[in-house]
């Protein structure tokens, strides 16, 4: 099955030839994909080899001469490692970019935990004015990576998975979409746990909000889905559980309020295997859901599963 | 050759420790700040192309300054060039004042990058000469200026294995060699650029004709580094 990572050097190597703004940094991983497009615009699309501080850094410095930068590596590598190049070379710069990751939560459980960066998102929540793409099916991330070059000069981080919905949905790269009404609390379903959430919430009488962009957090949208469902919200996460509860609290500020943070544990789990059972592991498979959000909304015993 | 200034007077090299005097508050910074002078001084008033009316011009020289500590004789050398009033010196470090105890671009007229993390300035320099180079202006000069004690950081040596490799004939560095770097470098400064592939000078930092010879040698198709040696830090 077509991975949201297959589709991201396709769909940059397109913008190459119609944005000559537009410019691709590596660090070696994701070369092959591009060789085709390095060959066209041998000047903007630059391997730096194994050198993530300087992946960072040379991306604000195409920035700083009008360039569009696209910088591309696994997450860890990504966001954690250059760090401080992050916040320093574009934040403090006053420069854009677009950071694309691939292999952030557990997308390789049989590489560990060296390649494994469940903060990634909460990590990037302690710098200013990241907007955060977390698309859940190959079609979204085409439609979010091309929202995120043409975003002008913003920050923009877009975070692709080999966990995806088996179905893509329309989304507008900002605001999040009612995919299921009810009345006994709100569901907030991020990027690639949709299906596992709209099977856990079969027959309870939940709002499912689906959010592909999580920064900025759509505050209004999750304030109307409360007016009919009420204040109860779970988060349902696929990185650090609770990395969006703030974002809750923030918006319902007022208003007394309940939020449950479900997402990717905080301990490290020391195991390999697949995909599926580290989902599990973390509780964020179908039945886990149920149980948790169905006992937090009050639900559990009076709806029978399946009903 | 001096340029009028926003308060009309004109300022010389013999007025740059008078323009330092009036900044006060950084004396642990004083060593640093002083190293740099003379590099400033020749780069500034014979060899880069940029002037405070063309500070937005995508063909104008670069200039960065990685070593944002002791940033005093760059303030110095800006008001002296016109790029900010002299009469923003006294203010140094004040909570209104734009010029901080590490410069910051978006507050001071003329910097390209804020500074003061070490380890930064080159790597955006190297990004700056790409960026600059896939746009076809192959003119522009990019400069960038770092301590011999910065050079430590990993990210310099991440750019250094890059630049040379790479090409980048538009990219120069600047190494202001005070020996305060506490584990001197193996087989000296230059040597590790020239291991890299970059064109090496090794000059006095404080003769400017030196200086100025060292910065416009020809370099084809390598990067640039003049390695400037002065008194030591702790001499």
């Amino acid at each position: 099955m077509e991975t949201m990572r297959d589709r991201f050097a396709p769909v940059v190597s397109r913008l190459l030839d119609e944005d000559p703004r537009v410019a691709v940094v590596l660090a070696e991983i994701g070369k092959d994909a591009f060789r085709e497009a390095m060959a066209r615009h041998p000047d903007r699309v630059v391997n730096v080899g194994i050198r993530e501080q300087l992946l960072i850094g040379a991306a604000s410095g195409l920035a700083l001469t009008g360039l569009r930068p696209v910088v591309h590596t696994f997450a860890s590598f990504l966001v954690e490692r250059p760090f401080e190049q992050v916040k320093l070379d574009l934040g403090h710069q006053d420069a854009g970019a677009v950071l694309v990751s691939a292999a952030a939560s557990f997308d390789w459980p049989a590489g560990g935990f060296t390649h494994m960066a469940p903060g990634d998102v909460a990590l990037l929540d302690t710098l200013d004015g990241w907007t955060v793409q977390v698309p859940g099916h190959p079609d979204e991330a085409e439609t979010l990576l091309r929202h995120a070059v043409a975003a002008g000069d913003d920050k923009v981080y877009v975070r692709l998975s080999a966990q995806a919905n088996r179905q893509g949905r329309v989304i507008d790269g900002e605001h999040f979409v009612a995919v299921r009404e009810g009345r006994r609390g709100v569901v907030v379903a991020v990027g690639p746990v949709l299906d596992a959430v709209l099977a856990a919430t079969e027959g309870l009488d939940v709002t499912v909000l689906y959010a592909t962009t999580v920064r900025p957090f759509d505050t209004a949208g999750l304030r109307r889905a409360t007016e009919a469902a009420g204040t109860d919200v779970v988060l349902v996460e696929p990185y650090l559980a609770g990395t969006s509860t703030a974002a809750v609290s923030d918006a319902l500020c007022d208003v007394p309020h309940r939020v449950l943070g479900l997402g990717v544990g905080r301990r490290e789990l020391r195991r390999y295997g697949t995909i599926e059972e580290h989902v599990a592991a973390h509780g964020l498979d179908a039945r886990s859901l149920r149980d948790r959000i169905g006992r937090f909304v009050g639900a559990v015993g009076r709806v029978a599963v399946g009903a | 050759m001096t340029i009028t200034a926003h308060d009309s007077r004109t300022y010389g090299y013999d007025d740059l420790p008078g323009l330092m005097s009036l900044m006060t508050g950084d004396e642990k910074h004083g060593p640093a700040a002083t190293s740099t002078l003379d590099v400033l001084w020749v780069l500034y008033d014979r060899v880069l192309r940029v002037a405070p009316e063309g500070r937005a011009d995508p063909a104008r020289d670069r200039f960065l300054l990685s070593k944002g500590h002791g940033p005093m004789a760059y303030y110095a050398v800006l008001a002296a060039k016109g790029f900010v009033p002299a009469g923003w010196l006294p203010g140094f470090g004040a909570y209104d004042s734009p010029l901080g105890h590490h410069p910051d671009r978006v507050l001071v007229p003329g910097a390209e990058i804020g500074s003061g993390s070490l380890g930064h300035g080159l790597p955006i320099a190297v990004g700056s000469a790409l960026g600059l180079r896939a746009q076809g202006l192959h003119d522009p000069a990019v400069w960038v200026l770092i301590g011999d004690a910065e050079l430590d950081e990993g990210s310099n040596h991440e750019a250094i294995a890059f630049a040379g490799p790479a090409g980048l004939e538009r990219l120069h560095t600047i190494v202001v060699d005070n020996s305060s770097a506490s584990h001197a470098r193996p087989g000296g400064i230059a040597a590790r650029f020239e291991a890299a592939g970059w064109s090496a000078v090794t000059v006095d930092g404080r003769d400017h004709e030196a200086l100025y010879a060292a910065f416009t040698a020809p370099h084809p198709g390598r990067p640039h580094v003049v390695v400037a040696r002065v008194e030591p830090k702790n001499a």
